[in-house]
């Protein structure tokens, strides 16, 4: 084999891991429940693939080939274990069509399983994106650590404390009755979202921590979309995940500096995102059961519309603002309604807004001191804004944003 | 518990310090030292002097030894350190991350050792 013909068969491998992982893994845990156990025997099929691969030749169906080879290591686990007694069942299911030429190519795929079992109820939600990142996408637990500002030891240990718990706990691998699943989904959702948000607030790719995150994410809710077509809250999340990422390119000047929404140039935003997610959007909005992402997807799609309408209509994303308030009302939700009312009404009703926030609750949120310095500034309340804008400087992350708010305190 | 964010600074960072107060470096720590007092977390903590100023001493085999600046020598030096108190080594990563010297330097997050503290103070 030449070094080219080795070097493709490398990104075949890294290609299937990318793609077929999740499915590979949901298959492979699905009736062992065993998550740890899945990914360390794909992970053996994956480096053997590396080895065999550029020596022998890209198998003709390599999602098979790796599902095969997985699948012996998990039955030589379970027989070095001497648990073959109580786990029958799960050595005849996999052992059964060993070879490669009998793995069925359309293995049936039991990812969304999989993700309600990331987002069950038992499972701590703090780690409910964690595990979807890792045994659906197949991130390693340092890159998950450094997205989500945890030590990667801390990490690794949480992680297999969930696995654990899945393992050993009775969660079942099962798709929720149709009553429960709204509420199920919701979770699902969530974890997808926060891997989003953990993406996007550092898409100036200026450090390594969660680069790719945010395109991860849509990744998940198509996948997530395809399985569950009729749930018009996954179209929503994808509608929404979809408008943001549609202006990647203009929130940031050519010198890297940051770019509000309101001053971003429409010509930079992506028409073919901000079409697909009016699309998703305009489809959920035809079953008639609106819901959180919806209008969280709907206040993006008012602001897509400047590009064609030049303007934006402030008091349509008051309206979306105060429904999302009516559902949950988080302190971000407040503050977005803040900001939208400042510029529907005027500055005084947005801070009258901010001033119904508990400060004990604000004392480390970022935006609120962001949009309370602006409408102070607004309102030439200078002392003060300059006091809140040292807030929202003092607790801002992201570099360029720090510096944005440090030109605007003057 | 308590938690020491070492700051890690280089030449060039060390250097912007000399200007009249008005500068982003200067404006940046201001803001991020108000922002932990506010949140009632900010425990101590002081800037250094550059590291040039710096003297070391150890004593080794009996003698002792006297050397200029710092011992390590490494592109980024120790330039300051900030004690909070936390619950959980999650919340000092977040501090650590919203520290100006995360950007253009490094923190490093070290607990506190309150039971070696115990046993030498008594």
């Amino acid at each position: 084999m030449t070094e080219s013909e080795q070097e493709n068969a490398r990104r075949i491998v890294e290609r299937v891991a990318r793609e077929s992982y999740g499915r590979l893994v949901a298959y492979l845990s699905v009736h062992t429940r065993d998550l740890a156990g899945a990914e360390d025997a794909l992970s053996d099929a994956l480096v053997k693939a590396l080895t065999v691969w550029p020596r022998d030749g890209v198998p003709q169906n390599p999602e098979a080939w790796l599902l095969t080879t997985a699948r012996h290591s998990l039955i030589d686990f379970f027989r070095h274990q001497r648990v073959v007694s109580e786990s029958e069942p799960d050595l005849l299911l996999l052992t059964r069509n060993t070879t490669e030429a009998n793995v069925e190519t359309n293995y049936p795929d039991e990812r969304l399983k999989l993700l309600f079992v990331c987002a069950h109820p038992a499972i701590d939600p703090a780690m409910h994106t964690l595990l979807m990142l890792q045994t659906v996408l197949g991130l390693d637990a340092v890159r998950i650590a450094s997205a989500f500002l945890v030590s990667p030891k801390t990490m690794g240990q949480r992680l297999v404390r969930a696995k654990t718990k899945i393992r050993d706990g009775g969660i079942r691998f099962e798709v929720p009755e149709q009553r429960q699943l709204p509420q199920r989904l919701e979770a699902v959702l969530e974890a997808i979202y926060a891997a989003f948000g953990i993406g996007w607030d550092d898409m100036a790719g200026a450090d390594q921590r969660g680069r790719g995150l945010a395109e991860e994410a849509i990744w998940l809710a198509r996948v997530l979309l395809q399985l569950v077509p009729a749930e018009p809250e996954v179209q929503g999340l994808l509608a929404l995940m979809l408008h943001c990422e549609a202006r990647r390119a203009a929130r940031r000047g050519r010198d890297g500096h940051y770019v509000p929404l309101s001053e971003q140039d429409p010509k930079l935003w992506s028409l073919p995102l901000i079409e697909e997610a009016e699309h998703h959007l305009a489809e959920a909005s035809k079953r008639g059961r609106p819901g959180p992402f919806q209008l969280e997807a709907a206040i993006q799609s008012v602001h897509a519309e400047r590009a064609r309408s030049g303007r934006i209509e402030w008091s349509a994303v008051v309206q979306f603002y105060a429904h999302l308030i009516r559902i949950s009302p988080s302190i971000g939700r407040r503050a977005g309604y803040a900001a939208a009312l400042a510029e529907a009404d005027g500055p005084e009703q947005g801070l009258a807004v901010l001033d119904t926030i508990s400060p004990d609750a604000v004392s480390s949120y970022q935006p609120y001191w962001a949009v309370r310095a602006h409408l102070l500034q607004r309102l030439g309340r200078t002392p003060e804004a300059s006091e809140a804008y040292d807030r929202a400087i003092g607790l801002a992350e992201d570099p360029a944003i720090r510096e944005f708010l440090l030109r605007k305190r003057g | 518990m308590q938690f020491a964010l070492l700051i890690y600074e280089s030449a060039d960072a060390f250097a912007s310090r000399k200007s009249d107060g008005a500068d982003t470096y200067t404006g940046a720590w201001r803001a991020y030292h108000k922002a932990l007092v506010e949140a009632g977390v900010f425990v101590g903590g002081d800037p250094l002097e550059v590291p040039e100023t710096g003297t070391t001493v150890r004593i080794k085999e009996g003698k002792q030894g006297v050397q200029d600046g710092p011992y390590a020598d490494t592109k980024e030096q120790l330039g300051g350190f900030t004690i909070l108190e936390l619950p959980s080594l999650d919340a000092a990563l977040e501090w650590a991350a919203r520290c100006p010297a995360a950007a253009y330097g490094a923190v490093e997050v070290r607990p506190l050792a309150p039971d070696t503290k115990r046993r030498i103070v008594e």
